[in-house]
């Protein structure tokens, strides 16, 4: 990229065709097989989909971290409307923990145990904002009373184990916000807490979202979650986004079957269900085997010849809202009248 | 329900697990997982216990079965203090009691086919005769929903869900009546732990099955449980009908835990009760309640005087909680404290 900065950018993130793979003896494994979305300035996009559709991967290739025998075969990664994937590995590094920041599922695992909390925290202002020792602690304890830790001066000198997982993942936040983020990639980050906690957590991870107006890339599988912390929703499925739209639309009319499927076989605490879950019937398929047409068709109650033998695009309707599935094309040769809502028996 | 038959019947039971320290390697104190818990179960129900991490709902279910031996109190299963048992009588009951794991691969030997797996299970506990044993491997493994061609393949060559059912079939292959499943679909893709889920339900009204249902999830503690319990630092702080826990719960911590579950109902805009800080350390629990140093209504006497768990007004047959305030909580004259 040469030039001026582009500032007219509405999208934090742009991400235009995705593909990554992984390489293994004698198959490629399509992770990422053309993904699209983007993020508007200062919202918040959940990608829910189940284990291997493809979210973690997606957002490692954001942050330019695939290794081999990955790869970042194609696509498009605009974020403040530059291509990611056109900047030197040095350029990169600038931009992590510094302007793109990350969460991960497991905070044990991604802090490092032999530093202390103020160390890990004060890193990034010193290296990014070149403050002395000194200063990178004091700040460091306003970033841990920011994410609301007791006694952040006792907290700031211990030690990772000393803490609680709660704990540990306000520091990982406290860590991640240090550089004053516009884009937090957050990857299930409170699937290994309690609810009591994840809700502490959830309700920071907004607050702090508000004040400082930064998009938020938030992966879960947890659909509740989505609900309550969300704008926008991309559902994945095989490694594609076959749902993409606002959070409403999304749980009041879901379109796409497998969407559809999800939400209907998640008993959810506060709603009583009579009889049997409805299930999607079989599994994932794998990558050695991925059916040529939609990816959903073996699983699907509405399948037809044509789901079959052709994969559907991503189509862009009239609201911005993105579906990936022939029912809602011109081409569809079902049943014309077919009501996605009506599934067929389930059968365990 | 009091005119059922209690296949299970836990009273007082205590798991204290010692800590040693020092240079001796003596014991220097205790984790209370589980202190003094007692319930029942009738035959044919799921009741389920629901809790955050650590609370000792794996601990209790461990117990009953002596996989742990517990510190003290008392399992009787189908009249008979099992906990009094030696070691040849007891395993008359193993083959009663059966459990099933939250990680399937890890709690089946990868290098036995299905059919191995099986048939050594009906062996160690002789449940089945010799020359059965292969009619029942069939008849197995088509009742959880996977071909008996797949007998003779390994658990590696099987999805999650598939391992999770080869798991089940493996409790079931010796006829048991009771069935711990301790978070036994919480490791399953959304998709494939309906599928999971319906399987049990399907084989509890087949065989008569009896549950305790250990989880984490509310939503699917909902849709499979006839009663359940709340633990919360090892003690039950509630017990009720589904009905009744969902609708008319009467704990604080049961109505903070409900209130912090995300909801989809994206239409309605939902009250949360916020918990102050972390779930304190079973080794030294807190005195009195020991929900007290998280609960918004706790007082000096919730602080001093351990609540029993009892009945009152306004609850059915058999709820009970146990909260020094909750009737006063219920009728809104006590109000959350300023200080708490
Ligand atoms: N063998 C053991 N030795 C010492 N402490 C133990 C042992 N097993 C369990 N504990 C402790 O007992 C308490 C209860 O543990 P338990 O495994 O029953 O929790 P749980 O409710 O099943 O939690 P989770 O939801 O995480 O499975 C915890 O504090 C745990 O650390
Ligand atoms: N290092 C790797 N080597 C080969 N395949 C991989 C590797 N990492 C991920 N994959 C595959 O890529 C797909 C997507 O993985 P991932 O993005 O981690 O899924 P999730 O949606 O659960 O986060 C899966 O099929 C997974 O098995
Ligand atoms: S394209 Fe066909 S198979 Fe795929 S989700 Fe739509 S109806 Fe089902
Ligand atoms: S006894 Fe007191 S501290 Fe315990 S739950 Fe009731 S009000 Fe709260
Ligand atoms: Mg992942
Ligand atoms: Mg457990």
């Amino acid at each position: 990229m040469t030039g001026a900065p582009d500032t007219s950018y509405d999208n934090i993130l742009e991400i235009k065709n995705l593909q990554t793979s992984f390489f293994t003896k004698d198959l490629e494994v399509k992770a990422v097989d053309g993904v699209s979305f983007s993020i508007p300035k200062g919202k918040v996009l959940g990608v829910v989909g189940e284990s291997g559709s493809g979210k973690s991967i997606t957002s490692l290739s954001i942050l330019r971290l695939i290794e081999e025998p990955g790869k970042v075969k194609g696509g498009e990664i605009l974020f403040k409307g530059e291509n990611l994937l056109d900047k030197s590995e040095a350029q990169m590094r600038k931009i992590r923990g510094n302007e793109i920041s990350m969460i991960f599922q497991e905070p044990m695992t991604s802090l490092n145990p032999t530093f202390t909390v103020g160390q890990q925290i004060g890193e990034s202002f010193r290296i990014h904002q070149g403050l002395s020792k000194k200063e990178a602690k004091k700040k460091s304890v306003d970033m841990l009373k920011l994410v609301g830790i007791p006694s952040p001066e006792k907290r700031v000198d211990q030690y990772p184990f000393e803490l609680s997982g709660g704990m540990r993942q306000r520091v990982m936040i406290a860590i991640a916000l240090a550089c004053n983020p516009d884009l937090l990639i957050a990857d299930e980050p409170t699937t290994a807490l309690d609810v009591t906690i994840q809700a502490q957590i959830l309700d920071l991870m907004k607050e702090l979202q508000e004040k400082l107006d930064m998009g938020i890339l938030l992966i879960t599988h947890d659909l509740g979650v989505v609900a309550e912390t969300c704008d926008y929703v991309a559902v994945m499925y095989c490694g594609k986004v076959v749902e993409f739209t606002d959070k409403k639309t999304l749980f009041t009319e879901p379109k796409h079957p497998y969407t559809v499927g999800l939400m209907e076989s998640i008993p959810q605490y506060d709603q009583d269900i009579e009889g049997d879950l409805a299930v999607i019937k079989g599994s994932v398929p794998s990558p050695a085997d991925m059916p040529k047409g939609c990816r959903f068709a073996p699983r699907c109650p509405f399948a037809t010849d044509l789901c079959r033998n052709k994969l559907p695009d991503l189509e862009t309707d009239e609201d911005g809202n993105q579906i990936r599935c022939w029912i809602y094309s011109d081409e569809w040769d079902g049943d014309p009248e077919v009501n996605v809502y009506e599934r067929s028996e389930s059968t365990s | 329900m009091s005119d059922q038959k209690v296949l299970l019947k836990v009273n007082d039971l205590k798991q204290y697990f010692p800590i040693k320290g020092g240079i001796f390697g003596r014991t220097i104190n205790h984790v209370k997982a589980v202190d003094d818990v007692s319930f029942e179960i009738f035959e044919g129900e799921t009741l389920s216990i629901v809790g955050e991490s650590g609370c000792g709902k794996s601990t209790t279910g461990r117990a009953i079965l002596r996989l742990d031996e517990p510190t003290a109190g008392e399992v009787e299963f189908d009249n008979t203090n099992i906990l009094e048992l030696n070691k040849k009588e007891m395993n008359k009951f193993r083959k009663d009691m059966q459990i099933i794991f939250q990680d399937p691969y890890a709690s089946i030997n990868p290098r036995h086919t299905v059919r191995q797996i099986l048939t050594e299970a009906m062996e160690i506990q002789n449940a089945v005769p010799k020359k059965e044993r292969n009619d029942r491997v069939k008849e197995l493994m088509d009742t959880v929903g996977l071909g008996p061609h797949q007998a003779d393949r390994y658990p590696h060559e099987f999805s999650g869900g598939q391992r999770q059912r080869i798991g089940i079939a493996r409790a079931l292959s010796v006829n048991p009546r009771l069935i711990i499943a301790d978070e036994a679909v919480s490791a399953l893709d959304v998709s494939i732990q309906a599928q999971v889920i319906n399987l049990l339900k399907k084989l509890q009204r087949e065989f008569k099955l009896t549950y305790l249902f250990i989880s984490h999830d509310l939503g699917v503690v909902r849709h499979i449980s006839d009663r359940i319990i709340v633990m919360y630092l090892g003690k039950v702080v509630e017990i009720a009908d589904k009905n009744s826990l969902f609708t008319n719960n009467m704990h604080p911590y049961t109505k903070a835990l409900l209130s912090a579950i995300p909801s989809t109902d994206v239409e309605k805009e939902k009250e949360r009760i916020m918990l102050k800080g972390d779930v304190p350390s079973p080794i030294d629990p807190p005195e009195g309640c020991r929900f007290h140093t998280r609960c918004p209504f706790a007082t000096d006497l919730c602080r001093t005087k351990v609540p029993e768990l009892r009945n009152t007004e306004g609850m059915k047959d058999g709820h009970r909680a146990a909260c020094h305030h909750m009737e006063a909580i219920r009728s809104g004259e006590h109000q959350p404290q300023v200080n708490a």
